[in-house]
């Protein structure tokens, strides 16, 4: 309590913030029910620079999209690594800005430091970006929230079957970590469904956010004749800007970057956090149980397509429409066995099905057949 | 003593107000509200017990990393290594708490500590030693083998000693919740400030107390001289150099046992780089690395409130702390210029 | 076979031109450290003055149009940061590698700081001279794309070489390196040549940060380097304050990192965290077998001896 008394007293002393400050903090100590009507607080984390043109931009874009709604404050704050630094970034919004619902939103914040900070404030929710959540071991006021984004590289990958005409594709990637490796056998798998000759070439440049090294696997993808390009970096803009410049198709990630390549550009798979954290808002607004595991694809519009690039075949559009509305219908089950690594190895035996929400899937560590590549550091 | 205190407390001082007033004018320049700026950075910094905790609390690994840089300074040497004794240290920590896992914690902590400083004193110790006996250039050799501790490190720790569990963060196994080091007191702080305190206040007793650091200060400042009067020159040198390496690999040893529990790439967090900093800025002193440390923590603890209610770019700590560290270097020439002071004490 | 051996040469020419482009900048950086090394003085700071360079030269590319203004605004940048290094070193008692780190630490903070409205936009960028043109295949063309800004440090790197042995401005830069007493005894302004030659290296460090923005890899981004500016120090030790040398280690330097991508592109995938330090490691070697402790390294300027 002392921490709150000490903390009121130095609000007192700043102008204009006063009243905001003042509810906010005793907010943090009243039941759900008595603050719905006050400004809800909501912080936002992020690993990187808010503008990235990435996977933290698309956070920060869903963080501004609450700018609309008057009784939100929202804060965030960029470039927190995973150390001690993220733990103290959540506590300084909760007792400095009277933030109720915090949102951190890269993967490695999870363990330990969410689950260090969050029993210390019960009254405060912690909702993670990365779907890690399970009731019988974290506790109750820590949630998390994920899109199934390999929905739309699957999309993605039909276009870039159909266009491809070398029958090659490139996809560069930061490290071999499950959510990368299920990007790249989505892909794979969507593009091989179109051509079962076509093969992906993966070059992993051992880091998030290292534009030079992204740019040479590119130059050296398309030496070796691969003609649609995508990846699953930090910022895709310099892997899109190259294969711009060398002439070949590209598919976008995290956000759309359609105008960085305006002659190349197919389609692209993006967040659309937006809805989310507009949906967050409302919830607690009214006062109602958050829950604490969200997911979704297509389906619950945690995910979009980019608008398709002019060069787009009539039929390549055809098909994707077709597989994303399959995806909205629950119908599509990309992980449908028989499906073997790249090795020769049958991972999926014929028959055999996971659906998309199974948490098999979330330890992926092989490679389809068709990429060349290997999962080993 | 007026006049000997006079000038390593008013100059640095004096520094650090120059310094604020020249980031108030650039943040005023880029059209914020300097004042409000203050304000915040105080109250993010110092301005509540949470503040306070938040800042000693970062404030701990710049302690450790500062005297990779300060001790081989007094000597002569300018050793950017700190990062890389972090990693190595922190890596050899871990995988001595995995090893000992169900051993008792104490026994665990211990070991791990030995390890970590052993590993970080040995890689800051053969940086020296290649420069005695090889003529390598420390400061270059240093920086190399950061880069080289980070590859090592990326490299185990995605392959042969990756956790299976750990999916899209790979680290190493975690060394067991009850041997984890614990926060001091009712605080939130772990003892890794206690620690850094501890190991500033020892070397400073060793480098400015005893024969050794005597040794070692007559060798800094004139090593031909200290060779001629016969002191152990390479002994001196490889010594204080394991003393440094062993308080950064201690560094990373504390981000293994009291913050993640296992070694993953978050060990690189630049504290080493950091370090570098404080220890300049504290002039290579022991016991001036705490405030100076403590102060850096607060600039970092304040960075998020700055981006929060200002809207101002995380860069502008960075930004700060570029300012501070060049008008404190530009104030070194200051030194030994109030002499007159000194004289009219005398005259009294 | 024939088509194995043609696919082999298509890689090398690959890695050639990989090398030219990723070996730019560490160019254009290790010539201007070399030229203020030969001075008597280190400049860790021009990993600070690369990130301005490549923020400033972006941003006014972006503003007026021009690359090429951007290459010049880049290029003063860094002879202001080197301004500040040199003024700041001439002063008593101040350590060179601490203000390089100072500036290190600013020139990264203020890139960040002033560049983030420059992330969005695209700016034009540097022209290309398309010497591949001859042949069909598009990756010896691709390869042979080679910047304007290459061609220019590649004939610089031999004429200051021509500079030090040759003009008597050369012989200044090396004597005040050499000894600063000689250079005194000579009539020399021993500051004054050393804040020439540390606004020389910034102007040169700033036209490789430019390099990074307008060309390769393009765009202005917080990750943009990694390193270059410091690298560049330990590859000016390791090219034995050569600037002929430099050009080498550069293209070295290049080849190593782009060697990564291209052995995987073709599937060759063991151990690239490993590959990541191959350079640092090569450096190293080099320096434990070349040096001694009882002589100077041949080429080092004496007075870099006396850096404390």
């Amino acid at each position: 309590m002392k921490k709150n008394e000490v903390d009121n007293k130095r609000r007192t002393l700043l102008k204009g913030a006063l009243a905001v400050g003042m509810a906010t903090a005793l907010g943090g100590l009243l039941p759900s029910k008595a603050w719905a009507k006050k400004k809800v607080g909501m912080g936002f984390i992020y690993v990187g620079p808010r503008d990235d043109y990435g996977y933290n931009q698309s956070h920060y874009e869903g963080k501004s999209s609450l700018a609309k709604l008057d009784w939100v404050k929202a804060v965030d704050q960029e470039n927190v690594p995973e150390t001690i630094e993220v733990q103290k970034a959540m506590e300084s919004m909760i007792n400095l800005d009277g933030i109720q619902i915090v949102f951190p939103t890269s993967f490695g914040y999870f363990d330990p430091h969410i689950l260090k900070i969050a029993p210390k404030y019960p009254d405060v929710m912690f909702l993670h970006c990365g779907g890690l959540w399970d009731a019988k071991k974290h506790p109750k006021n820590v949630g998390s929230y994920f899109g199934y984004i390999d929905e739309a590289v699957y999309v993605a990958g039909i276009v870039a079957g159909h266009m491809s005409k070398t029958g090659k594709l490139g996809f560069i990637a930061a490290m071999p970590i499950p959510q990368v490796l299920r990007n790249i056998n989505n892909f794979t798998l969507a593009a091989r469904s179109v051509n079962p000759k076509i093969t992906t070439t993966v070059v992993f440049t051992g880091g998030w956010s290292l534009p030079v090294k992204e740019a040479e696997a590119a130059n050296s993808l398309i030496d070796q004749g691969i003609d649609v390009l995508t990846c699953h970096v930090d910022s895709p803009k310099v892997v899109i800007e190259t294969a711009e410049k060398r002439g070949i198709y590209s598919c976008g990630y995290h956000t759309n970057q359609a105008v960085l390549a305006p002659k190349g550009f197919l389609t692209g798979a993006q967040w659309n956090w937006s809805k989310v954290y507009q949906d967050y808002a409302e919830m607690i607004s009214k006062g109602t149980k958050i829950p604490n595991l969200v997911r979704g694809g297509f389906k619950e519009g945690l995910v979009t397509s980019s608008p398709y690039g002019k060069v787009v075949s009539a039929k390549a559009k055809e098909q994707a429409d077709k597989m994303r509305a399959s995806f909205m219908n629950g119908s599509m089950v990309v992980y449908k066995g028989p499906i073997k690594d790249n090795t020769g190895r049958v991972v999926i035996a014929a028959g055999k099905e996971y659906k998309q929400t199974d948490i098999w899937l979330e330890g992926m560590d092989w490679l389809a057949e068709g990429v060349i590549g290997s999962t080993k550091g | 003593m007026m006049g000997r205190l006079f000038e390593p407390i008013v100059i640095p001082f004096a520094a650090l107000l120059v310094a604020l007033l020249l980031f108030g004018i650039f943040i005023t320049a880029a059209g914020a509200d300097a004042l409000g700026v203050f304000e915040s950075m105080y109250r993010g910094a110092f301005g509540t017990w949470f503040s306070w905790q938040n800042t000693l609390v970062r404030a701990a690994p710049l302690m450790l990393t500062a005297l990779c840089t300060a001790l081989p300074a007094r000597i002569g040497l300018i050793i950017i290594g700190g990062e890389g004794a972090v990693v190595v240290g922190g890596m050899t920590a871990a995988l001595t708490g995995i090893v000992l896992t169900h051993a008792s914690p104490i026994i665990v902590l211990t070991a791990m500590a030995f390890m970590g400083m052993t590993t970080g004193g040995l890689w800051i110790a053969a940086i020296s030693a290649l420069r005695h006996y090889r003529g390598v250039n420390e400061t270059i050799s240093s920086l190399l083998l950061n880069y080289i501790a980070i590859a090592i490190m990326n490299f185990l720790v995605f392959g042969p000693l990756r956790d299976p569990e750990t999916l899209n963060k790979p680290s190493t196994y975690h060394i067991g919740e009850a041997n984890m080091l614990t926060e001091m007191g009712s605080t939130s702080i772990h003892w890794g400030f206690g620690l850094g305190v501890i190991a500033c206040v020892a070397l400073w007793v060793l480098m400015r107390h005893t024969p050794f650091g005597f040794a070692v200060d007559i060798t800094g400042g004139n090593m031909r001289a200290a060779k001629l009067s016969g002191l152990p020159v390479a002994r001196l040198m490889i010594i204080t150099s394991l003393l440094a390496g062993a308080a950064a690999g201690l560094a990373g040893m504390i981000e293994v046992a009291a913050v993640h529990g296992r070694a993953n790439s978050s060990l690189n967090a630049n504290y080493g780089y950091e370090g570098i900093l404080v220890a300049f800025i504290a002039r290579h002193n022991p016991l001036a690395i705490i405030p100076v440390a403590i102060l850096f923590g607060g600039i970092r603890a304040s960075s998020g409130l700055l981006q929060r209610d200002h809207d101002l770019p995380d860069a502008s700590s960075l930004v700060l702390q570029g300012i501070i560290f060049i008008v404190i270097l530009a104030s070194e020439t200051l030194y030994g210029r109030f002499s007159w002071l000194r004289a009219k004490e005398k005259t009294v | 076979m024939n088509e194995t051996e043609f696919s082999l040469l298509n890689i090398l020419i690959a890695v050639i031109g990989g090398a030219i482009r990723v070996g730019t900048p560490f160019l254009f950086v290790s010539l201007g450290e070399c030229l203020t090394e030969r001075s008597g003085r280190i400049n860790l700071g021009l990993e600070g003055t690369l990130m301005m360079g490549a923020m400033t030269g972006y941003g006014a590319s972006y503003l007026s149009g021009s690359p090429w203004l951007g290459v010049m605004a880049a290029g003063m940048t860094g002879v202001i940061l080197g301004g500040v290094h040199a003024l700041l070193c001439q002063q008593q008692k101040v350590n060179d590698i601490a203000v390089g780190i100072a500036l290190m630490l600013l020139g990264t903070g203020l890139a960040f700081f002033l560049g983030k409205p420059l992330i969005q936009p695209t700016a034009a960028h540097l022209p290309a001279l398309h010497l591949g043109s001859w042949s069909d295949s598009p990756v010896i063309q691709a390869a042979l794309d080679i910047n304007v800004l290459f061609v220019m440090g590649a004939l610089l790197a031999p004429a200051m070489a021509w500079f030090f042995r040759y003009s008597r401005w050369g012989l200044y830069v090396r004597t005040v390196g050499e000894s600063a007493d000689a250079a005194r005894a000579m009539g020399l302004n021993v500051n004054r040549v050393r804040m020439y030659s540390t606004m020389a290296g910034g102007f040169l460090a700033g036209v490789g940060g430019s390099f990074l923005s307008l060309y390769y890899p393009g765009g202005w981004s917080e990750g943009l380097s990694s390193g270059q500016g410091l690298m560049a120090v330990a590859l000016v030790i390791f090219a034995r304050w050569n600037p002929v040398y430099c050009l080498y280690a550069s293209l070295l330097f290049g080849a190593a990192a782009t060697l990564g991508p291209t052995l995987q592109s073709i599937g060759m995938t063991w151990g690239y965290y490993l590959f990541h330090a191959a350079p640092y490691v090569l450096t190293l070697i080099i320096m434990i077998t070349t040096s001694s402790s009882t002589r100077l390294l041949s080429g080092m300027p004496g007075q870099l001896s006396n850096v404390k």
